[in-house]
């Protein structure tokens, strides 16, 4: 329990810090203004759900190989937690967007795909709510898992292809490349306070995921005596 | 090799039975002339908005196509448990999903030779020059659609709501395949056609990934 | 007789289970089926009986535990003939057609002669042009034994074969069992209650809640396995 507080504690406080770094150390972008700050906030968000995400894969391949039910749970707590970051993510582009560009959306490469991402995973929870066995449940949605997070990349490629067929305004003018040093240092704190957050997100929904199983079991016990 | 042959049989089955009752077919091509005279209301059909707005429309109405004619793929074999017998049958069970596969893209592309003349000439469009581009954007089109749509076949068919589910997982995975194909399709068409082989590429590549995918994965999708 | 098997082979259960959400269908199951025997299996409705069947067929895989298959060459994907609730069989292609098509699977040689053999063996060489449809429950039943015998497979499994068939088909069935008990093939069938078919088997087991709980093998008595409550 005490190590479940400092785990809560050192994440919170870690984006507190970060969110502050990206406040008021980081200087004020160019042509931009205040409103690039969101940039720290929804880049490194979107790094964080991509990782997780990863987790998600890795956990599903395990499962398919080994069947054991922790693969599953930690499959569906990385899908969980991953969605809501990309929703972080998707939330964020459009407030970015509106006062620079006028606009609540564009059909920007980086954004759409993230988009297709999002709905992807929502897929992967929405047919685990369709399968009722847990078996079954855990390994069709390992295998759906594995279909959708390999056709990520695909995606990616393609709708980055499409976009420059039709080119548009590029929201995220790639960040990491021309970014002045010290926006770069307060870019990749904000990167690991959300990996931090996310880590811990996962922990606390794991064990939720943990607790629900080892209910059923003490349930079935009882009923059976 | 036993894979193939195996493969040929089942395929074999998969046509004769849709011949005999050609209702999958009847009714997928029937869907597809709805929707795409339905969609057509959504714009206006002038030559030149029908080049830019056509063939995106082209293609959402095969992907809803498949993605109701996909459904019997995998239920029509829990009548029976005919998928028992199947599997008790053959050595490797990448032979079913092989024969489905190729039924299933033989009887999209069915589907789409059919309507591509009628879209000619609800479009004024003409492809004739180019046609063996749109053939080869239609065979890897289809093939991907199938590839991954037999795939979800076999998980829908396990799950609750699968009327709806199969349409609802097999949209967003096939979106590459929606990008690409109506980009190519769309140079097909304009003015100064040519063949975008970077999209027959892409096109290529996704059919080649999950197909591979399939493969390493496949029996898993068939346990009980 | 295209039925006789190359060479019976004998099934070992080790410890398997298989769960379905809570319930186990098998739990730590481990029995021990020789080559040639002939075993029937009681059991309740829900007692594991069918789950049972479709492990020895690898239908199922089991959560843990595993199946091993001994004395034949093929011990690994061993050739298995297998009559379950449903027939297996294409409702829209015709009985010769679903056989031709499963013997072409199978890699049977010359599959037009042997198909020809079995379905007479079946009775049903005169309805061989119909749409296995338009079968009767005992016609169906017979379609499914004929695809279960199409590769003379070394181990047979019966999943209440007698169930709906009239008195002649369940007559013609039990003599069918008999025959291919008699030339060698191990089989397994499970059954609801004592009847001619029953008597055919060497042994008898009786399943409850996914294990074992009887075995004339290990003294229990025949009688006793059928006539439990429920069974």
């Amino acid at each position: 329990m005490i190590r479940r507080i400092l785990f809560a504690a050192v994440a919170v406080g870690l984006v507190a810090c970060a969110a502050y770094a990206a406040f008021y150390v980081a200087p004020e972008e160019r042509t931009m203004g205040a409103i690039q700050r969101i940039f720290y906030l929804h880049a490194s968000s979107a790094w964080a759900g991509e990782t997780t995400f990863f987790f998600c894969f890795v956990a599903n391949l395990l499962y398919i190989w080994r069947r054991k039910p922790q693969y599953d749970w930690l499959g569906v707590t990385c899908a969980e937690v991953g969605v809501a970051f990309i929703t972080v993510v998707l939330l964020t582009g459009p407030i970015w967007a509106k006062p620079v560009w006028g606009i609540w959306w564009t059909w920007d490469a980086r954004l759409t795909s993230t988009f297709v991402l999002w709905i992807l995973y929502i897929c992967y929870l929405l047919l685990r709510t369709l399968l009722d066995e847990p078996e079954r449940r855990a390994l069709l949605s390992a295998l759906f898992g594995v279909f959708a997070f390999i056709d990520v990349p695909i995606v990616f490629g393609a709708i980055r292809w499409w976009r420059t067929q039709h080119p548009a305004p590029v929201i995220m003018g790639g960040e990491g490349s021309g970014l002045d040093p010290v926006m770069r240092k307060v870019f990749f704190f904000n990167v690991l306070a959300m990996h931090i957050l996310a880590l811990f997100l996962i922990a606390e929904r794991y064990l939720l995921e943990k607790s629900k199983h080892d209910a059923e079991l003490l349930r079935r016990e009882a009923e059976a005596r | 090799m036993a894979l193939l042959s195996n493969a040929a049989v089942l395929l074999g089955k998969e046509v004769r039975t849709e011949f005999r009752s050609r209702e999958l077919l009847s009714t997928t091509v029937v869907f597809v002339l709805i929707v795409v005279v339905v969609f057509s209301f959504t714009f206006d059909p002038t030559t030149t908005e029908s080049r830019r707005f056509g063939p995106g429309l082209l293609w959402m109405a095969f992907l809803f196509a498949a993605s109701l004619m996909l459904q019997p793929c995998f239920l029509r074999e829990q009548v029976n448990d005919t998928l028992g017998a199947l599997r008790l049958a053959v050595e490797d069970p990448f032979a079913v999903f092989l024969a489905k596969i190729a039924a299933n893209t033989v009887f999209l592309l069915f589907t789409e030779l059919v309507m591509l003349p009628v879209f000619a000439a609800l479009f004024n469009v003409s492809f004739g020059s180019q046609l063996p581009g749109v053939l080869l954007t239609f065979l890897l089109g289809s093939l991907g659609i199938s590839i991954v749509g037999t795939a979800l076949a076999a998980i829908s068919a396990q799950a609750r709501m699968r009327e709806l589910l199969l349409p609802l997982l097999l949209l967003p995975l096939l979106t590459p395949i929606l990008v690409v194909s109506t980009e190519v399709t769309i140079r097909l068409m304009q003015p100064e056609p040519y063949l975008e082989w970077k999209g027959i590429g892409l096109m290529a590549a996704f059919d080649a990934v999950f197909l591979t995918v399939l493969w390493l994965f496949g029996e898993y999708l068939l346990e009980e | 007789m295209p039925a006789a098997p190359e060479r019976p082979i004998g099934v070992q259960f080790d410890q398997v289970e298989k769960r379905y959400g809570a319930v186990y269908a098998l739990r730590n199951l481990t029995l021990g089926i020789a080559a040639g025997e002939c075993v029937a299996i009681a059991g309740r409705n829900g007692s594991g009986k069918t789950t049972l069947l479709r492990v020895a067929a690898q239908l199922v895989r089991p959560g843990t535990g595993t199946v091993a298959y001994s004395g034949a060459s093929e011990v690994r994907r061993p050739k298995i003939g297998f009559v379950g609730h449903a027939t297996m069989v294409y409702d829209e292609l015709t009985a010769e057609e679903n056989l031709r098509f499963f013997a072409r699977l199978l890699g049977v040689r010359n599959p037009g002669k042997h198909v020809g053999e079995l379905l007479r063996e079946v009775a049903l060489e005169d309805r061989k042009d119909s749409l296995v449809r338009t079968f009767s429950r005992g016609m169906r039943q017979r379609v499914a034994i004929a695809r279960a015998l199409l590769a003379s497979p070394s181990l047979l499994l019966f999943d209440e074969p007698g169930t709906g068939l009239d008195k002649e088909s369940s007559a013609w069935l039990t003599e069918q069992l008999r025959r291919l008990r008699d030339s060698g093939c191990t089989i397994l069938m499970s059954l609801h209650g004592e009847s001619e078919t029953a008597r055919l088997a060497t042994r008898a087991i009786r399943l409850e809640t996914g294990s074992v709980v009887a075995d004339t093998r290990r003294g229990a008595m025949f009688q006793s396995i059928f006539s439990a409550p429920g069974c």
